[in-house]
């Protein structure tokens, strides 16, 4: 039990801290500029496949810093002469230009490197266990993943906290008009953080490729569960994001860990329910089977109870 | 815009329309299986197993009096909704003969799809050739004159493994995981009943299903597992599924024994190699390359030399290999490639396949029954797989008549 607890933590740790590099930028992005980037997991795939496209030719560390590069320059190129263009048009007009974006970078991922999912390898370095708790062995690459994330976390922290450029950018996100009365190139900053954004999402798609499948289904089946964790911790907060990022990454983990369903539940209640009682399925349905699920449910009520999520100070 | 032009256009049209259709195959063939999502790998896999065979057809003189076969592939996506949509772009196009394998889901849908369209389109009847969805449904309370199966339901590869795991009493406790649709159902509910039957000593410690071709990352079940204390894993996924699955339990390190359907299928041998289970995992197949018949090692080594490509992944679905051969049988039978008549010259056939064991259709509810082999994988075997050293070994042999199992299909023939 006590095995399964600790693997189950780390094991959500880790899908939590990759979440939230990706949601990180996903909610700086939308505080400052208004848009909820509906390509921000095209960034990630594109990260994973630039990653992947760099390790046949100079292997996986070069992948690590210069994909992350590359889409970022993209990332920024795309602000300035795509979100800046539509931006005139309002922010339902960019919402669908980033909707479309989404599609027409999958479509390119699969022209360019096929359906099948490629074969993204782990570096020969950390291909071994890092440690053997109890009986089960943990890997390597899963330690590298969970550190590189802890780093980034604190990079970032430390960059808006602790430096000037942060100090602008969390003015700009508040008081995008004063700045520029300041004499600050508002538009350039708002570039850099769409290319820094892209970026990190980039990051995660690097560190993530070899473990979890690089293939063009990846940004779709990533995409909706980054605006449950944006929404969940607050638009536009980046303390929120991390605790919902963690919370989602555990719930999720954990909840594939559960066998109790609702039937279960009211046993003891003299209340008997099988699949051929009114509802069905809906009763027998163990927390395990609806795992995948249960973040959307949390999307819904916090909307509902909560619309400034965990830690924003606007609604929804 | 004058005639002449308009003339013209139409002439080019037709000629770009001749040249499209006409002077090529004239039997075509439709693959509709899953070439993208995560069930992509092994649709690819089996698409390269198709056009090799239509190739070996075709090099040989193809069919009835010289036609050629051509193979049409149509991305399902692993959805029965999206099958459906091929299916009526193949037969759009002129396509008479569909094959599908992957997901039972999508077969049932799309056995429903060819009987209706069948019923309401007679003179241009489709047939649906079925060589991997085992869902027992298929060929009982499903079944249809239209389509026509080539491997072991469901309910008899598991009734083969629990008569293998019955006399091992070093297994007493069992972890079943499955895919979350009607297979997945199928097989966790056979594997329960006949284990409580002919095992009832062993504890059945986790009964799991999850996602279809979703997850990306199988730790926390292997995580469940591992905690469940199990020495032997039953599951029936395939795919993403599968190879993942054996993924994840090599970076736990999980050792335990694992009866499969499929960790044969493209991924999965280069997984099991990971885990450094040596035999260890088993599975229960119509064949493995370690079967030994000259004539289907010479085929696999040709087709491996053709196809493997890369990943080194080798020939697989000996069924296919039948699927097509009686194909060709048939339609040279029948001397025509009238859906109907195949159907009467196949849905009886007897045939000799290339490893010399006789196979059979059987009327009442169109499955083949064939010699079906247990086998695990590990060291020291003649063939390997994807480049790893280790093959598939037989431990075990059910031959084609012990495999017959009662249908309750009523089989409904049309006039």
């Amino acid at each position: 039990m006590l095995e399964l607890i600790i693997f189950s933590t780390l094991n959500g740790l880790l899908y939590g801290m990759l979440l939230f590099l990706l949601a990180s930028g996903l909610t700086l992005i939308f505080s400052m500029m208004g848009v909820l980037n509906f390509a921000h997991a095209s960034f990630y795939m594109l990260g994973a496949y630039f990653g992947y496209q760099i390790s046949r030719y100079v292997g996986y560390w070069p992948g690590l810093v210069l994909a992350p590069l590359l889409v970022g320059v993209i990332g920024a190129l795309v602000e300035r002469f795509g979100l800046r263009t539509v931006h005139k048009h309002g922010h339902v007009a960019e919402l669908l230009f980033t909707f479309g974006l989404a599609f027409i970078i999958e479509e390119l991922v699969q022209m360019i490197w096929g359906k099948v999912p490629v074969d993204y390898r782990i570096p020969e370095a950390l291909n071994f266990s890092a440690f053997t708790l109890f009986t089960t062995t943990y890997p390597a690459f899963r330690m590298f993943m969970l550190l590189m994330s802890v780093a980034v976390f604190i990079g970032l922290l430390l960059l808006l906290t602790r430096t000037r450029v942060g100090l602008i950018i969390r003015a700009a996100l508040t008081h995008p008009n004063m700045v520029g009365a300041l004499g600050h190139n508002v538009p350039l900053v708002f570039m850099m953080v769409f290319g820094v954004g892209c970026a990190l999402a980039a990051l995660a798609g690097v560190i993530a490729g070899p473990a979890l499948v690089t293939q063009p289904s990846m940004a779709a089946s990533l995409g909706p569960i980054l605006f449950v964790v944006v929404v969940v911790g607050g638009l536009g907060s980046l303390p929120g994001a991390f605790i919902a990022s963690l919370l989602i990454g555990l719930v999720q983990t954990f909840a594939v860990a559960l066998n109790v369903s609702v039937a279960d539940v009211l046993a003891p209640l003299g209340v008997t329910l099988t699949r051929d009682s009114f509802g069905g399925d809906l009763w027998m349905a163990t927390v395990a089977q609806v795992a995948p699920i249960i973040p959307y449910l949390l999307l819904v009520l916090v909307l509902i109870f909560r619309p400034k999520g965990l830690m924003g100070d606007r609604d929804t | 815009m004058n005639i002449l032009t308009t003339w013209r256009r139409w002439s080019l049209a037709a000629a770009v329309c001749l040249t499209a259709f006409g002077a090529q195959a004239q039997i075509k063939i439709a693959y509709i299986d899953p070439l993208s999502g995560g069930g992509a790998t092994i649709g690819e896999h089996g698409l390269k197993h198709i056009q090799y065979l239509v190739e070996q057809v075709n090099a040989k003189g193809g069919a009835i009096n010289g036609q050629k076969l051509e193979v049409v592939a149509y991305d399902n996506k692993g959805s029965p909704q999206e099958s459906l949509v091929q299916v009526q772009k193949a037969i759009d196009a002129g396509v008479r003969f569909i094959t599908q394998g992957n997901g039972s889901g999508a077969a049932i849908a799309i056995s429903e799809f060819v009987s209706k369209f069948n019923e309401r389109n007679p003179g241009k009847e489709v047939l649906y050739f079925n060589y991997a969805a085992v869902d027992p449904a298929l060929t009982n309370e499903k079944c249809s004159y239209w389509h026509f199966r080539w491997d072991a339901n469901s309910d008899i590869k598991m009734a083969a493994l629990t008569n293998f795991m019955k006399d091992k009493p070093e297994i007493k406790k069992v972890y079943i995981i499955g895919q979350d649709y009607s297979f997945g159902h199928a097989v966790r509910g056979a594997a329960n009943a006949m284990l409580k039957q002919k095992r009832p000593d062993v504890q059945v410690v986790g009964d799991e299903l999850h996602p279809l071709l979703k997850i990306t990352d199988f730790a926390p079940y292997i995580a469940k597992i591992k905690a469940s204390g199990a020495d032997s894993v039953i599951t029936g996924n395939w795919g993403n599924d599968m190879s993942l699955l054996l993924k994840a339990a090599a970076d736990a390190g999980l050792q335990v024994n694992w009866y499969t359907y499929y960790a044969g299928g493209a991924g999965g041998p280069t997984a099991i190699k990971q885990t450094g289970l040596d035999h260890r995992v088993y599975q229960i197949s119509e064949w493995h390359t370690n079967v030994p018949s000259p004539e289907m090692e010479a085929f696999a080594d040709s087709f491996l030399k053709k196809y493997g490509g890369s990943s080194g992944q080798g020939w697989w679905y000996l069924r296919m290999k039948n699927e097509i051969d009686m194909f060709v049988e048939a339609l040279n039978k029948a001397k025509s490639a009238d859906p109907k008549k195949v159907a009467t010259a196949l849905q009886d056939m007897k045939f000799k396949n290339i490893l010399g064991a006789e196979v059979f259709m059987r009327p009442a509810d169109h499955s083949l029954f064939q010699d079906m082999y247990i086998s695990s994988f590990g060291s020291g075997t003649k063939h390997d797989e994807e480049k790893t050293g280790w093959g598939w070994k037989t431990v075990g042999l059910i031959k084609a008549q012990d495999t017959v199992i009662p249908t309750t299909c009523k089989m409904v023939v049309p006039s």
